[in-house]
């Protein structure tokens, strides 16, 4: 049994840093992409604030599967034909992007209108206040949510095997195939997903902790 | 354009409406420089909503309010006033600073950060000079050893001292203070006047106090101007005010008031 399960670990492996790594990159383009729609929708002249509005419904609204899908091969009838990990990771972080959207647009509005009024009355710009009083303390209620956001995205990333990409799923799929060891393999990979899904809950906790930590300071004292 | 014998403020049938109530109904009013003027008034008397609109936190829906001659909602176009650009609005409200009840400090800044973040980023001030003219501030009105310290750390009357050295960081000539003490345990009011008073007596500043401590007001202004239903019913100086008060409402306003307070 041992022995069944190191013969069978390093393929997963590759797979899992073909995961891990998908994971990593659709993230930054989802805070990316979130920070922009949100704010575009908050504070944007109207055009961009309907952009913003139908990114955000449009990718909340349809399947991720079928966004996947529509970007590498539909895309290509319009000329744009993307690497299969590019497609991964834009559909990925778009998708998981317009969920955030709307996590950051909520912890903006939950910060004290009295802190939008000291620094208009201090003659900051708008996105001088949002970026230098608003987000600083905004974050600390945005980082919760986004671990959920970044769980979803790490299992969303098992989409992508549908495209070619040999990520753990695939990898899990393909052995399947060749050695039949289906109990093993995908007991396997359940732990590995859960592994990576509790790492990140307590890198997000760690962070959570930390930040809080700098603004509240002294607060309980 | 701007002339000096202009008064320092001046508001032209300024009226501002919350849906159906009407919190200031046509006022006209004028400050003249280094003025220090209380307003009081009863709760919804639009006092406030005063100094809100001179800070543009509000809008005014109709009359037009001037700032050393300027028009601060409205700039000039031809003959016309429209209403102002964001350019101009931040240039006329460089002039004003704003003290609030509830202190609005920055929480995850230190107190010496509160104080540098505007004239660094809006004035563009070095770190170096910013710093130095912050901690003079806070060395003014007492906080010298408090730099570090964040505001979650700080009594309620060390934020409100903070609160006034951020807002003299920017050089205003005109501060509007909100009711600034009336957010304090009655043991830190002291304090926060004393500074107030000091501010009076050493700078060249005008100063606008919508306030519910009668006798700083008494001792401390030159005008009191006394607001009810959106509309001023009576100034005078503290001693005709709290002296000899012509109207009816005034009267009863301060025997009210003074009476809880005894």
């Amino acid at each position: 049994m041992f022995a069944e399960i190191l013969e069978l670990l390093p393929e997963l492996l590759r797979g899992t840093l073909m995961t891990v790594e998908l994971t990593l990159c659709a993230a930054v383009v989802a805070i990316t992409a979130a920070l922009i729609a949100a704010v575009s929708k908050m504070y944007g002249p109207r055009p961009l604030r309907w952009l913003a509005i139908a990114y955000i419904e449009v990718f909340r609204g349809t399947s991720a599967l079928v966004q996947l899908f529509w970007l590498f091969f539909v895309l290509p009838y319009f000329g744009v034909t993307l690497e299969p990990f590019a497609v991964g990771v834009v559909a990925l972080g778009l998708n998981i992007g317009a969920y955030g959207a709307e996590v950051i647009r909520g912890s903006i509005l939950s910060i004290d209108k009295g802190q939008w009024e000291a620094a208009t009355a201090l003659n900051l710009g708008r996105m001088q206040t949002l970026r230098r009083i608003i987000l600083p303390q905004a974050f600390v209620a945005m980082i919760p949510p986004w671990g959920n956001l970044f769980i979803e995205l790490l299992k969303g990333t098992a989409l992508v095997s549908m495209i070619t990409l040999g990520d753990l799923a695939f990898k899990a799929q393909q052995l399947n195939q060749n050695t039949l060891r289906t109990l093993q393999i995908f007991s396997l990979v359940l732990i590995i997903y859960l592994c990576l899904s509790l790492l990140i809950t307590v890198l997000m906790r760690t962070l959570e902790h930390r930040v809080a930590r700098g603004l509240l300071r002294g607060r309980a004292g | 354009m701007t002339q000096h014998d202009d008064p320092m403020l001046r508001f032209d049938k300024v009226s501002k409406r919350y849906g159906q109530h009407t919190v200031l109904d046509r006022l006209d009013f004028e400050v003249a420089r280094n003025e220090k003027v209380a307003i009081i008034g009863p709760s919804g008397s639009g006092k406030t909503t005063l100094l809100r609109l001179l800070m543009t936190l509000e809008s005014v829906d109709a009359g037009v309010i001037y700032v050393e001659g300027e028009p601060l909602t409205h700039m000039p176009q031809g003959e016309r006033l429209i209403p102002a650009s964001r350019q101009h609005l931040s240039r006329v409200r460089a002039k004003i600073g704003m003290v609030f009840q509830h202190f609005n400090l920055f929480p995850h800044m230190s107190a010496l950060d509160n104080c540098t973040e505007a004239p660094r980023t809006v004035l563009g001030l070095s770190k170096a000079e910013a710093s130095a003219r912050a901690t003079e501030l806070l060395q003014m009105v007492g906080l010298g050893d408090k730099l570090e310290h964040y505001p979650g750390q700080l009594s309620g009357g060390q934020k409100q001292r903070v609160a006034i050295a951020r807002a003299l960081a920017m050089r205003p000539r005109i501060m509007l203070f909100d009711e600034v003490t009336s957010a304090l345990d009655p043991e830190l009011v002291g304090e926060v006047l004393k500074v107030i008073r000091q501010l009076g007596e050493e700078h060249d500043l005008t100063m606008l106090m919508v306030t519910h401590e009668m006798g700083f007001a008494r001792e401390f202004a030159d005008r009191v101007c006394f607001f009810d239903g959106g509309k001023m019913a009576e100034q005078g100086t503290p001693q005709e005010i709290f002296g000899a008060p012509r109207q009816e409402r005034t009267r009863q306003f301060l025997s009210a008031v003074l009476e809880t307070r005894s």
